[in-house]
């Protein structure tokens, strides 16, 4: 055991790192799109069912479809990581959108209506009411996808983006389950970790009502 | 006295308070209609107008449906007439910047809507932070109006679940007229309130407008509030004005509308 850690720890740790920054860019990339865009959606209700239907088809596509989908594209295609980093904001981009979305609208709209007839402007409404009271509703979006890309990101290994998949799928084709554990093991942990210390932010950042 | 003047904070309030005008609230016309099923138009509010002086407390007083919450809200421009006018200071509220309209009215709903995720302190200094007050200027403010309000000062660093439903009452006045606004727009004020609280709040409230001078506009279904608070009562019935007293001539009116609200509330006292 401590000769195979020795052997592969090295390679473990680089591919969690890529593993990481797939995911990372990926979320960065979605919630820059997904929550101004959620926002915009509240403003203008009649788009809303259109575009998250939209982005709900990204979501019904099978990842490994969707990778091998966008391989031919130009200058998609060129580079791996630019691709997997692509295919997964498409993942992550639903569940954000939508939560961003849902956390506005499910703001009392007697306080709403308080915030407009006390002068606020659509801007100070949306940082000082808006944003802080669907915080938690926006941050359990964040928390699935980013769940959700810790597992897809898995598969980008197999179009050659690297990541933890990279193991697993070596492990599958040479029929060595203890390479597959090495990618496995440390693709849920990070999903365990990612979602539990969102839990944690999303339990801090709601707003207590009542006694 | 200009719109700037009045709207400044006021932080010497002896040295304000002679000088400042009050603003008063003039419908004309009006009539709000919105879209019902089909072509069809449902009107709201049928012309209605009224001329309510500066410094008086009017109620309006109607049952469930009856347009006293539209036309209440038509006074700070959160519903714009469909015809006719509302002025404020003699000025259109179609004329009027928005946000400088509704900064200069004070605004009190049923439960407060006080914000869940702020301070007593910060939701009462609300209308001064969005004036950009100093954060010194406001919390000074704050601490008068709470005392004005009859609240205790250590009360500022709470949260509104932590507070009981009168306080809460209270946190919504003080909050209401933190700017020192010439008009307070009441929506059931009190609706949520227990009948002990709901009186204790009654009689602090007649206190504290015989000190400030507002025009008030209290929308209200109860007949006994709106005799207690109100100098002059309006009866809405489906959208229009169907009697318009002094209070003291309420009870021996001959107006049907308005002897029917009586009968009512006098089966209700009856042992």
């Amino acid at each position: 055991m401590r000769e195979w850690l020795h052997l592969h720890g090295a390679e473990i740790a680089r591919l969690t790192f890529e593993h990481l920054w797939l995911t990372f860019f990926a979320l960065l990339l979605a919630a820059a799109i997904g929550i101004p865009l959620g926002i915009v959606l509240t403003r203008y209700e009649r788009l809303a069912k259109p575009v998250i239907a939209a982005a709900n088809i990204v979501q019904v596509i099978p990842s490994l479809a969707l990778f091998g989908l966008l391989l031919p594209v130009p200058w998609l295609g060129e580079n791996a990581a630019r691709l997997a980093i692509l295919a997964l904001t498409g993942y992550a981009l639903l569940p954000i959108l939508r939560n961003t979305y849902a956390s506005i609208r499910s703001v009392d709209p007697a306080l709403i209506d308080v915030a407009n007839a006390m002068g606020m402007t659509g801007m100070q409404r949306l940082w000082k009411v808006e944003l802080p009271l669907g915080a938690s509703v926006l941050l359990a979006g964040l928390r699935t996808a980013t769940v959700t890309c810790v597992g897809v990101a898995t598969i980008a290994a197999a179009i050659g983006a690297g990541g933890l998949g990279e193991l697993i799928f070596r492990g599958v084709a040479s029929v060595d389950n203890g390479l597959v554990l090495a990618g496995a093991i440390p693709a849920a942990l990070l999903a365990l970790l990612a979602d539990g210390g969102l839990g944690l932010l999303e339990k801090r950042l709601s707003v207590r009502r009542d006694a | 006295m200009g719109r700037a003047t009045r709207l400044k904070l006021q932080t010497n309030p002896d040295r304000v308070r002679q000088e400042r005008r009050v603003a008063g609230i003039e419908f004309a016309s009006v009539r709000y209609a919105v879209n019902a099923k089909g072509d069809a138009q449902r009107l709201l509010i049928r012309d209605v107008s009224l001329v309510l002086e500066a410094g008086t407390t009017t109620a309006l007083l109607g049952r469930s449906g009856s347009g006293k919450t539209t036309l209440l809200r038509m006074v700070n421009g959160l519903v714009m007439p469909t015809a006719g006018e509302v002025l404020v200071e003699d000025k259109p509220t179609t004329l009027w910047e928005t946000l400088t309209l509704r900064r200069s009215i004070g605004y009190v709903i049923q439960e407060t809507g006080l914000f869940p995720h702020w301070t007593v302190e910060r939701n009462t200094g609300l209308a001064l932070e969005l004036q950009g007050a100093s954060r010194q200027e406001a919390t000074q403010r704050v601490m008068e109006l709470l005392a004005l309000a009859g609240l205790e000062s250590g009360i500022a660093e709470r949260y509104p679940w932590q507070l009981s439903g009168g306080q809460r009452q209270r946190v919504g006045l003080a909050r209401a007229l933190a700017a020192d606004p010439g008009i307070l727009l009441m929506d059931e004020p009190f609706g949520a309130l227990d009948p002990l609280t709901r009186a204790e709040m009654q009689s602090m409230l007649r206190d504290l407008l015989a000190r400030v001078r507002k025009t008030v506009l209290l929308v209200t279904h109860d007949l006994d509030e709106a005799l207690f608070l109100a100098g002059r009562i309006i009866f809405l019935d489906r959208g229009e004005v169907v009697a318009d007293h002094a209070s003291g001539d309420v009870l021996g009116s001959e107006n049907e509308h308005v002897q029917r609200y009586v009968a009512a509330v006098r089966r209700r006292s009856e042992p």
